[in-house]
């Protein structure tokens, strides 16, 4: 049987994974995706699974932003620069 | 109701898959990919789910309650992790894009190639 | 527009047939909440008492599926690899260090507490790995987040300065090099690649586990220096943003 927590974590999951996709600002998806990755926390925690909980909270949280933030603002930074010397 | 975890991975899995499609920036189209791996743990985990069961972990443990099964959580932990490594690589590859290419986008990136 | 138009149009029969096929897949698997498979079941009885470790996700990672970690960890080898090589070809490397250092006090201050903290909690999830939830892979993730924190809290050059590339280099490769070298010390005491062939100890103490703590520590060690390499690229990458790098006030 499926308890509630499991059920509104999963929902949540769900609804927040879409918003990643959906989220076309690499910017913003950069603060969705690290929700969803604390909503997986979550569920891999009610799920009974501490190891993989312990790995998601670290790679979503320290991991991901980081390089996603040096390469938004490698790529943006670069653009700009590009654009001024034309 | 006893579907619900693995309806929740298939739809992980295809809005990423809509996402990578879709995406117009490879920054993007390499988080949704990310988010098409969470639907893979998504479902390896609530596989692994016993109702009632508490994690596969002795140290601790109730006596008499079921366990968890270890053996989708190893598999799915080691991955986890090397995500970060694969996340990398490709925004490794989106940033040569920019610089030689000039461009994040998949399709200008084509018709730059020719 | 005429191409990627092609391509949706292309992804939605597709993805019809693909969803139909996953879900009938995902609705055919045992119903949630139901008792382990077999395999799982018998590693829930007798993990504990074959291999004295009693966290039984650590005890296959480092034993049981021992040759599929060897696996992963090449792959992280490889892409550390790739992507090192990608990002160190073509980029000028000045040799100047910036200057940066963390305007607020605050940051400064509490960053300062928090590196050793934070990599203290690093070192005790890998150790205790295979007693309770953590490991290397987690743990040496983690070793890495107290790198990324100098740079937070202190500048660019104290992070590059304490984590020196060539030490980096070096840690990721003896780490790889370790977990095959375990194998094969297997091998060498008449045993199959990667089985484990010293003493199992006591459950439940530090000691435990015999050569999953190798492996263990093995794989910390090179997650930890993977994840500082790759920090170290894309950190190099972000600072020649900005050709005078001050995006931080200069302390005063």
């Amino acid at each position: 049987m499926i308890d509630v927590v499991q059920i509104v974590v999963l929902t949540f999951v769900a609804l927040l994974g879409v918003a990643v996709v959906a989220c076309r600002d690499t910017l913003r998806q950069v603060m969705v995706n690290g929700m969803f990755g604390l909503s997986l926390v979550v569920l891999f925690t009610v799920f009974e699974a501490p190891d993989v909980a312990i790995s998601m909270a670290v790679v979503s949280n320290v991991a991901y932003p980081m390089l996603l933030l040096a390469t938004i603002y490698r790529t943006r930074g670069r653009g700009a620069d590009e654009r001024e010397r034309e | 109701m006893s579907v619900y975890p693995y309806v929740v991975a298939g739809v992980l899995f295809l809005a990423g898959l809509y996402g990578v499609v879709s995406s117009r920036n490879y920054i993007h189209a390499a988080v949704c990919l990310t988010v098409m791996q969470s639907g893979t743990y998504v479902a390896l985990i609530a596989l692994g789910a016993v109702s009632g069961g508490q994690a596969p972990i002795t140290k601790g443990a109730q006596p008499g309650k079921p366990m968890a099964d270890p053996v989708v959580q190893a598999l799915t932990l080691t991955d986890v992790v090397v995500s970060v490594v694969a996340l990398a690589l490709m925004l490794a590859l989106a940033q040569q894009s920019r610089r030689r290419g000039g461009t994040l986008d998949p399709d200008e990136l084509a018709r730059v190639r020719g | 527009m005429s191409r990627r138009r092609l391509r949706l149009l292309l992804f939605v029969p597709v993805a019809a047939v693909l969803a139909g096929v996953l879900m009938w897949g995902l609705v055919g698997l045992p119903s949630f909440g139901s008792p382990p498979h077999a395999y799982a079941a018998y590693l829930l009885k007798h993990e504990v008492g074959q291999r004295h470790v009693t966290n039984i996700p650590s005890a296959i990672v480092f034993d049981y599926r021992g040759w599929d970690t060897l696996g992963e960890e090449l792959i992280l080898f490889t892409s550390v690899m790739g992507t090192a090589l990608l990002l160190r070809r073509g980029r000028e490397d000045t040799g100047e260090r910036p200057r940066d250092k963390a305007a607020s006090a605050a940051v400064r201050h509490a960053g300062a507490f928090l590196v050793p903290v934070v990599l203290l909690l690093g070192i005790w999830t890998v150790s205790y790995g295979y007693l309770t939830p953590g490991g290397g892979f987690q743990g040496g993730l983690i070793c890495s987040g107290a790198a990324l924190f100098l740079w937070i809290a202190g500048s660019y050059r104290l992070h590059r300065g304490l984590t020196p590339t060539p030490l980096v280099d070096a840690a990721e490769g003896s780490g790889a090099a370790a977990y095959i070298a375990t194998g094969l010390a297997a091998l060498a005491a008449g045993q199959a690649f990667l089985a484990g062939f010293l003493p199992s100890g006591t459950v439940g103490s530090l000691l435990s586990g015999g050569t999953i703590a190798l492996l263990n520590w093995a794989t910390g060690l090179e997650v930890a220096a993977a994840g500082v390499l790759i920090f170290h690229e894309f950190l190099e990458e972000y600072i020649q943003t900005v050709p005078n790098p001050s995006p931080r006030q200069e302390e005063r």
